[in-house]
C-alpha cells in the first residue's frame, strides 16, 4: 500500500508522514529487548531453515543414505555398532536429529507461512466483501464462515487428504502431503481474518471519508483497497503472525493424528510424534530437541505477534 | 435422586497401597472387545475376552497346546474318516444355572455356521453336527479333515435355551448394524462373570465360584477389571505408575524401563504371527511405479534383490530392540510345514542385490510405492522406513504411504496396492491354513489375501487336495512341497516373526501365550 | 427484529444441511467399512454382501437423504463397531466430556480473568510479564505433547495423578458424575490443564487487552479523580465494562473446547465423544462420526446465532446498518 502511495504525485506528505511511522515503530522495537530477541531468533531459525542443505551434516531425506545401525545414538557419544558421532544424536532409523531439525523446520516453516498467506488471502478479500457490500454476498461468506468453524482442522485436513490422494499420481504422494498441510490449515484459518476485517470494514464504511469518496464517484474496489484495507491492516498483521505459530502447532497437532507429514520427510511436528514414543524409554534426545525447537519457533512468534499487537495499537502508547 | 456406586469402579481407584490387593487383576490393552457375541467377530481381543466368560470345547493354554475344555476327549471314529467324536464334560453349568449338555453343542456349532456369523469359514467343512447322547456329540465333516480340533479352538458353546428365551439364537449380525440381546449379556460356562460393561470404556468380571475347573486351574484372580487405553505412552504409563497391573502390547521402547520399574515384570514370548512384504508380481504392467509398459516387480531377479536387500537384522537389532525372530518364511516355527532352513534362507547382500538389479535391466533402479499401515503391527512404520532405506541401497526408490489400518487393509482386498505390508497369524497351527488365504490364485472364496497376483495352477491343486489328505506323511511331503515352489519364486519378502510383550505388577503370574489372549483362570496371583 | 431472527434461523438451518453432506460425503475418503468389519478369512462374496446389507450400494444422494431423514428424529442409525444405537452411545460419552469441558472451562475463565486483570493494572511490572511470557511457552507446545509431558511427570515420576481414565463416577439418572469422588476430581486435574491452558492464555490476553483500554477511559479516570480506592475502581468499574466481550469469546471458545478434546481425550483415554470419535475413524464407524459432526455442528452454529442476535441486540449501529439495508 505505502508503495503505491509513494508513487503519487504529492512529494512531501506521505514520505515525511511514513518517516515519522517508522522512526516511531522502530524506536518502540529498540527498547523492547523482546522483541529483539524474538526477532533475532526468528531471523536466524528462517535462515538455518533457508540453508539446511549448507548446514546439515547429513542429507535426512535421502534414505539410501541412511545406516539404521546407527539408530538410537545419543548426543555426542559414538554408535556402540558404527563408531560414528552425531551432534545431537539419531533418531529410531539412524538419522541425524540436527540435520533432522534443520530440514523438518524447513517443512514447519515452509507450511506456516504458506497456510498463513492462504488464511490471509482468503481472509481478508472476503472479510472485505462482505463487510463493504453487506446483503447476501456477507451473509453466505459469514455462513460458509460459520461451517468452516465447525470442522475442526483435523477434519478438513482427512478430507483433503482423501480427495488428494486419489488425483495424485503415485510418484507426487509423498510431496503431496505439504500441499494438502497448507491447504487444510489455510482453510480453517481464513475466518479470524475475515471477521475481523468484516467487522473493521463496516464501522469504517460508515466513517465520513468512505461515504465522501463513494459520493464523488470512486468505484467500490477501489474504496476497499485504497481507503478501507489500510485501515484494517494492523490487526491483521497482528492476526497473521499469533496465526503462524498456530499453524506450526497445528501442523505439529495434525501429524500426531497421523495426517500430517510423512516419517520419510519429517516436519518438526512428525519428529516430535515420533520423539514422543520415546520419552518413556530413555532417548530423550530424540523428543528434546525438536520439541525446544517448535517451542522456541513458536514462541518466538508468538512474542513478536505480542509486542506487534501492542506496537500497532495508537491507544496503548 | 438415585445414587449407585459403579461396583466395579471402586477397586479401580484403589490407590498405590491398596495394588498389593491380590485378587483383583486390572487389565488394559491397546484395544476393546467388538461384541459378546461369541460367534459374531473373528478378532483377537473380541475372542480374548469372550475366552474369559464362555467356553469352547478345546483350548490352548497359555503354552499353545491343546488342552480338554468342554470336551474331555476327541477322536475321529475308527470306522468313517469323516466323522469325529467329542465326548462332553459332565456336571457343567451355565453362568444361570442351566446345564451343558449335547445338545447345545449342535445348536453352537450351526449357528457359528450361519451368515451372520464371523466363524463360518472355520467350520466350511462340517455337513453336520448330531448328538448321540447328552454326552456325546459327531462332527460329519465332507471328507477327512484330519485338523478339525485346531478350528475350534475359540469356538465357544452357549446354551440353547437360554438363547431361545432371549431372542438371539439368531447370530448378531454386526455388519448390518444389528445388536441383540446377546452383543451386552452373556451366559457361559466359563471361569468369570459378566459384572457390567461400557464398550471401549470398561469391562468388568468377577469369579464363577461354580466353575467347573475351580480345582483344576488356579482360579486366583477374583475380579477382573479390564479398561482399552489406545493411546500407547498413555497405557505404559498406567502400568508404571500402578493403576494397572497388567498390560498387553507393550511398546518395544519401553520394555526396559518397565522391567527396571520396582515390583515391574515383563514377559516375552515368540507370537504367532509373520510380517511381511507383498509385491503384485503377477500382472504386466503396475501402476504405482515409474517404469512404464512392463512390471519390475514380475522379473523374479528384481524380487530376489529385494530380498537381499533387507537387512533383518539390523530391523531386529534397532527398530524391534531385538524383540523380532528374523524371517525367511510366513509361519512362526510352532506351524506345521516350518522347517529351520527356509526360515533363515535369507542372507543380507546389497552387493550381490544390486547385481541382480543391473542383471534385469534396473541398473538405474525404478520407483515404486509402499502400502503400510501405522497402527496393526508392532512398530509397523518404522519397519517400513527402514525397508525403504534398505531398498534404496539397490536402487530401488520407495515412496512410503503409511495409513490407518481402515485405510490400508481396504487397499489389499481391493487390488489398489502393488507393494504392501501384511501380517499373517495361523490359528490352526498348520500351513494349509498360509496357503489357502495367501498363496492359492485370488477368488471370491479362496486367496482372498492374496493380492500379488500370484496365480499357479500346478501349486492351486496341491493346496486343494490337502484338505481332505488323510496320510499325514504325504500331507507333509506335499506341504513341504508347496513351500519349496513358494520360497523359490520369492512370492513375498517376509520380515519377521513378531515377539510378544506383556507387561505385569511382580504378583501376577502367567505364561505368554503366542495368540496373544490371555486366560485369566490360568493366572495366579500373590 | 423477527423477521431478522427467521431468516437467521432458517440460514442455520442451511448450513447445517451443508455441514451435514460435508461431513457425510468426506466418509467416503476416510477408508472402506467393510473390510474392517469383516475378519481375516472373509471372502469377496462377503464384502458384497455386507455393502447391500449397509446400504454401501447405493447411490450417494440416497445414503444421504435417508441418513438426513433418520437424523431429524434423532435417529442415527447402529454404530457399525459397538452394534448399539448412535445416540445412546453418544448420551452415555456425553457427560465425560461436558463436564471436562465444563471444569476446563471454569478453569480458563477464573484464572484467565484473574491473570488478565493482574497483567493489565500491573502492566509494566515484572511478575505481570514473566506471566504473560510463560503463558506464551503454553501455547507454544502443541496440546499433545503438553498432556503426555503431564502424564510423564505427575503420574509416572511424582504419582501423584492418575494417568487415564475417569477414575470413579457415580451414576445420578442418565447421568454420571466424577464430580462425587476424591478419585473422579483427582481424574479431571491433568485433563482439563491440558485441555483448559490455550483458552486460559486467550482469555488472559482478551482480558489484558480490554482492559487497558477501559483503564484509559475519561469515567475511570473520573472514578479515581473521585477518590475512590483502587481496588473499587479496578473491579467494580473496569473489569465490570470488560466482561461483555469476555462472555461472548469465553461463549464461541466453549464450543472449541468440545470439538478441541479429541486430542486431549486421546491422550488421556477420557471415556467421551472425543474419543469416541477418534476411535470411530479408526474403525470407519460412520454412522457414528456423522452423528459427532452434526452435533458439534449444531453446537456451533447455535452459539454463533446466539452471539449473532446479541450483537444485533446490543449495537444499534448495526441495526440501523441492516434496517436500512445499506448496500454498496
Amino acid at each position: 500500500m505505502s508503495d503505491s502511495t509513494a508513487k503519487q504525485p504529492e512529494p512531501v506528505a506521505p514520505s515525511r508522514l511514513r518517516k515519522v511511522w517508522e522512526s516511531d515503530f522502530v524506536y518502540s522495537f529498540r527498547h523492547a529487548p523482546v522483541a529483539v530477541v524474538a526477532a533475532s531468533m526468528v531471523t536466524l531459525m528462517v535462515l538455518s531453515a533457508l540453508f539446511a542443505p549448507l548446514i546439515a551434516p547429513h542429507n535426512p531425506f535421502d534414505p539410501a543414505t541412511l545406516n539404521l545401525m546407527n539408530g538410537f545414538t545419543p548426543p555426542m557419544e559414538p554408535n556402540a555398532f558404527t563408531g560414528e558421532v552425531f551432534l545431537l544424536g539419531t533418531d529410531d532409523q539412524g538419522r541425524d536429529v540436527f540435520s533432522t531439525i534443520l530440514y523438518g523446520m524447513r517443512i514447519s516453516l515452509f507450511v506456516g507461512f504458506a497456510a498463513v498467506t492462504l488464511a490471509m488471502v482468503l481472509g481478508v478479500t472476503l472479510g472485505l466483501l462482505a463487510g463493504y457490500i453487506g446483503g447476501w454476498t456477507e451473509t453466505i461468506i459469514m455462513r460458509i464462515a460459520d461451517m468452516q468453524l465447525t470442522f475442526p482442522a483435523i477434519l478438513v485436513a482427512m478430507l483433503i487428504f482423501g480427495i488428494a490422494k486419489g488425483i495424485t499420481p503415485p510418484e507426487y504422494r509423498n510431496d503431496m502431503a505439504i500441499w494438502v498441510l497448507i491447504l487444510a490449515i489455510g482453510l480453517s484459518d481464513w475466518v479470524q481474518f475475515a471477521r475481523v476485517v468484516r467487522g473493521a470494514t463496516m464501522v469504517e464504511k460508515n466513517r465520513e471519508y468512505v461515504q465522501a469518496a463513494r459520493l464523488i464517484g470512486r468505484r467500490p474496489v477501489s474504496i476497499m483497497v485504497r481507503h478501507i484495507l489500510p485501515n484494517v491492516l494492523n490487526p491483521v498483521l497482528v492476526i497473521a503472525t499469533i496465526s503462524l505459530a498456530l499453524a506450526i502447532i497445528a501442523e505439529a497437532t495434525l501429524s500426531f493424528l497421523g495426517v500430517g507429514a510423512p516419517p520419510t520427510q519429517p516436519s518438526l511436528g512428525t519428529l516430535i510424534r515420533i520423539g514422543q514414543g520415546f520419552l518413556f524409554s530413555g532417548e530423550w534426545w530424540i523428543l528434546f530437541f525438536p520439541a525446544c525447537t517448535l517451542l522456541v519457533l513458536a514462541l518466538s512468534v508468538n512474542l513478536l505477534g505480542d509486542w506487534l499487537r501492542d506496537a500497532l495499537n495508537p491507544r496503548l502508547k | 435422586m438415585k445414587i449407585t456406586t459403579g461396583l466395579a469402579t471402586a477397586a479401580l481407584l484403589a490407590s498405590t497401597s491398596l495394588s498389593a490387593n491380590a485378587e483383583t487383576l486390572r487389565w488394559a490393552r491397546a484395544g476393546d472387545s467388538l461384541t459378546l457375541d461369541p460367534h459374531a467377530q473373528n478378532e483377537g481381543p473380541t475372542h480374548t475376552l469372550a475366552h474369559q466368560i464362555y467356553e469352547p470345547l478345546i483350548i490352548r493354554d497359555m503354552s499353545g497346546a491343546f488342552q480338554a475344555a468342554l470336551a474331555t476327549d476327541w477322536a475321529p471314529k475308527e470306522d468313517d474318516p469323516t466323522v469325529w467324536v467329542f465326548n462332553l464334560r459332565q456336571g457343567v453349568t451355565y453362568h444361570d444355572g442351566a446345564e451343558f449338555t449335547a445338545e447345545d453343542v449342535v445348536f453352537s456349532i450351526n449357528r457359528a455356521k450361519t451368515d451372520d456369523s464371523g466363524m463360518k469359514e472355520l467350520l466350511g467343512s462340517i455337513v453336520e453336527v448330531r448328538a448321540v447322547d447328552d454326552h456325546t456329540v459327531e462332527f460329519v465333516t465332507d471328507g477327512p479333515n484330519p485338523i478339525l480340533p485346531s478350528n475350534l479352538t475359540n469356538l465357544f458353546m452357549m446354551d440353547s435355551g437360554w438363547a431361545e428365551a432371549n431372542d438371539t439364537v439368531k447370530v448378531q449380525d454386526v455388519d448390518g448394524g444389528e445388536t441383540t440381546y446377546a452383543t451386552t449379556n452373556t451366559n457361559g460356562t466359563g471361569a468369570f462373570k459378566l459384572v457390567s460393561r461400557e464398550p471401549d470404556v470398561r469391562t468388568v468380571l468377577e469369579r464363577n465360584d461354580d466353575y467347573w475347573g475351580m480345582d483344576e486351574f488356579p482360579m486366583e484372580v477374583s475380579e477382573i477389571i479390564y479398561t482399552p487405553i489406545q493411546n500407547a505412552a498413555t497405557r505404559v504409563a498406567a502400568l508404571l505408575s500402578g493403576e494397572v497391573d497388567f498390560i498387553q502390547d507393550v511398546p518395544v521402547q519401553d520394555l526396559q524401563r518397565v522391567a527396571d520399574s520396582d515390583g515391574l515384570v515383563v514377559k516375552t514370548a515368540a507370537q504367532n504371527r509373520t510380517i511381511f512384504f507383498g509385491m503384485h508380481l503377477g500382472p504386466d504392467d503396475i501402476e504405482n511405479d515409474n517404469v512404464e509398459g512392463e512390471n519390475p516387480l514380475a522379473d523374479i531377479r528384481v524380487r530376489r534383490a529385494m530380498n537381499m536387500a533387507i537387512d533383518r537384522d539390523a530391523i531386529k537389532q534397532v527398530v524391534m530392540r531385538g524383540q523380532s525372530e528374523p524371517a525367511g518364511m510366513i509361519a512362526p516355527p510352532f506351524v506345521n510345514g516350518w522347517t529351520e532352513e527356509m526360515d533363515s534362507s535369507v542372507s543380507t547382500d546389497v552387493e550381490a542385490g544390486k547385481a541382480l538389479m543391473a542383471e534385469a535391466g534396473y541398473e538405474d533402479g525404478f520407483s515404486i510405492q509402499l502400502d503400510c499401515p501405522n497402527d496393526r503391527y508392532i512398530n509397523d512404520e518404522a519397519i517400513c522406513q527402514a525397508a525403504v532405506g534398505m531398498l534404496g541401497q539397490i536402487g530401488v526408490t520407495v515412496n512410503l504411504d503409511a495409513k490407518p489400518k481402515a485405510q490400508h487393509f481396504p487397499l489389499i482386498s481391493s487390488g489398489g496396492t502393488d507393494f504392501y505390508m501384511l501380517g499373517w497369524g495361523v490359528p490352526t497351527y498348520d500351513s494349509e491354513y498360509v496357503f489357502n488365504f495367501l498363496v492359492h490364485t485370488r477368488s471370491d472364496e479362496i486367496g482372498t489375501w492374496n493380492a500379488t497376483g500370484y496365480s499357479n495352477a500346478e501349486l492351486d491343486a496341491k493346496i486343494a487336495s490337502l484338505a481332505s489328505e488323510t496320510d499325514l506323511d504325504k500331507r507333509n511331503a506335499t506341504i513341504a512341497d508347496i513351500w519349496s515352489t513358494v520360497q523359490d519364486d520369492v512370492l513375498y519378502l517376509p520380515i519377521h516373526h513378531q515377539v510378544l510383550n506383556w507387561g505385569m505388577t511382580e504378583s501376577v503370574g502367567t505364561e505368554v501365550s503366542p495368540e496373544d489372549d490371555p486366560k485369566m483362570k490360568f493366572f495366579t496371583m500373590n | 427484529m423477527l423477521a431478522y431472527i427467521i431468516r437467521r434461523v432458517a440460514q442455520s438451518v442451511l448450513v447445517l444441511l451443508v455441514v451435514g453432506l460435508v461431513a457425510f460425503s468426506m466418509f467416503r475418503f476416510v477408508g472402506d467399512p467393510v473390510d474392517n468389519m469383516l475378519g481375516q478369512e472373509r471372502t469377496q462374496a462377503d464384502i458384497e454382501r455386507l455393502r447391500v446389507e449397509l446400504g454401501l450400494d447405493q447411490p450417494f444422494p440416497v445414503q444421504y437423504g435417508k441418513f438426513l431423514g433418520q437424523a431429524v428424529q434423532g435417529n442415527f442409525g447402529l454404530s457399525y463397531r459397538q452394534g448399539r444405537p448412535v445416540a445412546d452411545i453418544l448420551l452415555e460419552r456425553a457427560p465425560a466430556t461436558l463436564e471436562l469441558a465444563a471444569v476446563s472451562g471454569l478453569m480458563a475463565m477464573i484464572g484467565g480473568i484473574g491473570l488478565g486483570v493482574f497483567t493489565a493494572i500491573r502492566r509494566r511490572g515484572l511478575g505481570a510479564n514473566i506471566v504473560m511470557t510463560s503463558s506464551l511457552v503454553g501455547v507454544s507446545l502443541p496440546t499433545f505433547l503438553i498432556g503426555i509431558l503431564l502424564i510423564y511427570v505427575f503420574s509416572v515420576e511424582l504419582n501423584w495423578l492418575p494417568s487415564f481414565g475417569r477414575g470413579e463416577v457415580v451414576r445420578l439418572g442418565g447421568w454420571t458424575t466424577g464430580f462425587l469422588t476424591e478419585s473422579g476430581l483427582k481424574a479431571l486435574i491433568l485433563p482439563s490443564i491440558t485441555l483448559g491452558l490455550y483458552q486460559m492464555t486467550l482469555i488472559m490476553r482478551l482480558v489484558r487487552t480490554e482492559m487497558l483500554e477501559v483503564l484509559r477511559q475519561d469515567y475511570i479516570r473520573f472514578a479515581r479523580a473521585r477518590g475512590l480506592r483502587e481496588r473499587s475502581v479496578n473491579f467494580r468499574h473496569a473489569l465490570k465494562n470488560t466482561m461483555v466481550p469476555v462472555i461472548t469469546v469465553t461463549g464461541l471458545q466453549l464450543g472449541s473446547i468440545i470439538a478441541f478434546a479429541i486430542i486431549t481425550e486421546t491422550v488421556f483415554q477420557w471415556p467421551g465423544v472425543g474419543l469416541l470419535f477418534i476411535n470411530a475413524i479408526q474403525f470407519v464407524d460412520i454412522p457414528v462420526m456423522a452423528a459427532y459432526l452434526m452435533l458439534i455442528s449444531v453446537m456451533f452454529v447455535a452459539i454463533n446465532l446466539i452471539v449473532d442476535l446479541l450483537y444485533f441486540a446490543i449495537d444499534p449501529r448495526l441495526r440501523l446498518d441492516r434496517g436500512t439495508g445499506a448496500k454498496a
